[in-house]
């Protein structure tokens, strides 16, 4: 998208700060924390209630998020705020020249094989975010600042997951 | 004044999209500007070479947890308002050992992958693009697994209550494993040789 060198990142602590400071500012404007998983949940909804509205509501997830049917399934929380998440990152890789159409990948990994484990890593993120009721954002972040139980659990189990299965993966980022 | 403004009625519904989104484009900001966006990053802290996920993740959860203390404590934000996600240990404890593994294998979670391929990731595309194919299935199979799901409900549950500390207490426990978890975290970077 530019040509520029890429600005190096902020300071772990000082992103930290910002970050805790917007989700302070959800707890007290809205009186919740920040998600992203629901997000999905809703678009999900919404597609799937396009192309087979018989199937998404009789299928009681959808219906979830469908509801009565007289609120649009977009309408919701949580869509707006990753819409505003996905502005805001793109303002901010703009602002510092690292915005760009590439491929995350370490050296000794094909774009195939990547972008292969990029679509699973997704389909198990999914089914662990709804098993726990919350991803990164919705649970460990929210529920990690509100002393949650659950959250605490979750968070850690996250960190536990990913050391156990990290020496398997490692062709894939080093 | 009395917070949260939304559940004391100082706007509507249709309001709190707005803010919805201008948290939002905060949230992005922040988590673009850590190098979120990027999914060699992110993976970094599973090999102790960039250990930004834990210091930023920490970072945030102790201003905020600092912040939630101090304006409950002034009597400007009603904490009990404050919307608490119900705890299921099990399927918690499962549940975070599974995203764990997803995060490995795919490099990001939901909020990462959407800063992701909003600064152009293809990877992060192909990522979210796997949640909905996994919401898709996890809709479908729902029926079969929700009774695990839904298991051992302990409602909406606090540290400082399941433990019967004090609140204070919690929140220096916290504060004190995150600056000794810093101090490591530095040294785990220094001797694995930072990032290349």
């Amino acid at each position: 998208m530019n040509n520029r060198p890429a600005s190096p990142y902020a300071n772990p602590h000082l992103a930290g700060i910002g970050l805790g400071l917007v989700l302070l500012a959800a707890f007290v404007v809205m009186g919740r924390g920040l998600g992203a998983s629901g997000a999905f949940g809703s678009t999900m909804s919404w597609l799937v209630n396009l192309v087979a509205p018989t199937h998404a509501q009789a299928n009681e997830y959808f219906q979830g998020y469908l509801g009565d049917g007289t609120t649009h399934p977009l309408k919701a929380w949580l869509v707006f705020e990753v819409i505003g998440l996905a502005t805001g990152a793109l303002l901010s890789g703009l602002l510092a020249g690292r915005a760009r159409f590439t491929v995350e990948k370490g050296p000794r990994v094909s774009t195939g094989v990547r972008l292969v484990c990029a679509f699973a890593g997704g389909i198990l993120m999914a089914f662990g975010a709804h098993l726990a009721r919350g991803c990164t954002s919705g649970q460990a972040l929210t529920g990690g600042a509100l002393l949650n139980v659950g959250s605490w659990a979750f968070m850690l189990m996250v960190f536990v997951g990913g050391y156990a299965v990290a020496w398997f993966f490692r062709w894939q980022w080093r | 004044m009395m917070t949260p403004l939304y559940k004391y009625g100082y706007f509507g519904d249709e309001f709190s999209l707005i803010a919805a989104f201008v948290l939002g484009l905060g949230f992005g900001f922040a988590l673009e500007r850590a190098g979120f966006g990027s999914a060699r990053k992110l993976a970094a802290q599973f090999y102790l070479y960039d250990m930004s996920v834990f210091k930023v993740m920490f970072t945030a959860i102790v201003t905020a947890m600092l912040g939630v203390t101090y304006l409950g404590w002034i009597g400007w934000l009603d904490l009990s308002l404050v919307y608490l996600v119900p705890t299921h240990l099990g399927p918690q404890i499962l549940g975070g050992l599974v995203l764990g593994v997803g995060f490995v294998v795919g490099g990001y979670c939901p909020g990462t992958s959407v800063a992701a391929l909003a600064t152009g990731r293809i990877d992060a595309i192909l990522y979210a693009l796997g949640i909905l194919a996994g919401t898709f299935v996890y809709a479908e199979v729902y029926p079969w697994i929700k009774d695990f799901v839904n298991s051992g409900a302990m409602g909406q549950v606090t540290l400082p209550q399941i433990f019967d500390i004090p609140w204070g207490l919690v929140v220096f426990a916290v504060v004190a494993i995150a600056v000794v978890g810093f101090w490591g975290a530095a040294s785990i970077e220094r001797r694995s040789g930072g990032n290349p």
